[in-house]
């Protein structure tokens, strides 16, 4: 491994975790979504660093180019421009850095102390086709059956978001009053005007 | 300076993972919220990932794993995110502290 590969990881490394934290501490909030990207995009870079091409360029497609994109649009939607988040209260920003730190630091002491048997044979990057051929696959460590329940969740999402986004169409009151005035009309059985 | 190895890769999943957690806990407004889900959702799929590439390399259902997760986040967020433009039309507000009609 040559040292500008180890350069390009920390590099990588770095975007994605000060992205990552300048995200949740910004109190502009399409600074925080610009930030996002970014982290998310260090984390494709990652992917591309380990040779994962495929999952790299689903990574950018799906979450750089669809969520990021979703979450701007939601923002310019229901924020006015420019407008800063109220502050938080010092005390729970506290106590939440405590709690992560105390995690974090409990994870990473489980970690260090765990031995990985790491192989050190160099394995070839997989394949679109490799991939490709897996997935659809219906023996044994085939993943046909996940991928099809993935088609069936992705269809009643999208059924669901359109459900929850139609407007019930509000009956005013005059409109009311003029819907009373023909089903009286109807019942006299005065049809000249219908 | 250290080669990167798996070690490497997990720091900055967890790290990615607890940052994640601190926005979900200090922040207040729906919009970032997801944001800090979509933190903690990537830094699982590094994780998959930096497992399938040091221990199982001739293997690929961590990269599996990762591909159904980035569908389930997609679901998600657009789910998601309809439910919170819709709260926005009725409550003209998405901060969480708003949101409480469905409390009592």
């Amino acid at each position: 491994m040559t040292i500008g590969s180890e350069i390009l990881f920390y590099l990588l490394a770095g975007l994605t975790l000060v992205c990552g934290l300048l995200s949740v501490t910004t109190r502009q909030i399409f600074r925080a979504a610009i930030y996002l990207l970014f982290s998310l995009i260090g984390v494709a870079g990652i992917y591309f660093w380990l040779q994962y091409e495929f999952i790299a360029a689903v990574q950018i497609v799906v979450y750089a180019g669809g969520i990021a994109v979703l979450i701007i649009f939601s923002i310019f939607l229901t924020h006015q421009a420019g407008e800063k988040m109220p502050k938080q209260k010092t005390e729970r920003k506290i106590f939440s850095a405590l709690a992560v730190f105390s995690g974090f630091a409990l994870a990473m002491v489980q970690v260090y102390q765990h031995e990985f048997i790491t192989l050190n044979h160099e394995a070839p990057s997989p394949t679109v086709r490799d991939i490709g051929r897996q997935m659809l696959n219906v023996e044994e460590s085939g993943y046909a059956l996940p991928f099809e329940v993935i088609s069936m969740l992705l269809l009643a999402a999208m059924v669901g978001c359109i459900v929850i986004a139609i407007r019930e169409r509000k009956i005013t009151n005059i409109e009311q009053g003029t819907l009373n005035d023909e089903i009286k009309k109807l019942k006299n059985g005065d049809k000249t005007k219908i | 300076m250290i080669q990167p190895g798996l070690y490497h890769l997990l720091f900055i999943s967890a790290a990615l993972f607890f940052i994640g957690v601190y926005g979900f806990f200090t922040r207040r407004n729906l919009i970032t919220m997801l944001m800090s889900i979509e933190l903690i959702l990537n830094s699982v799929n590094l994780n998959f990932i930096a497992f399938n590439k040091y221990l199982w390399p001739e293997k690929m259902d961590g990269l599996f794993f990762t591909v159904f997760i980035i569908a389930i986040a997609a679901a998600e967020a657009a789910v998601a995110i309809a439910i919170i433009i819709n709260l926005y039309r009725s409550h003209h507000s998405i901060d969480v502290e708003n949101a409480e009609d469905l409390k009592y």
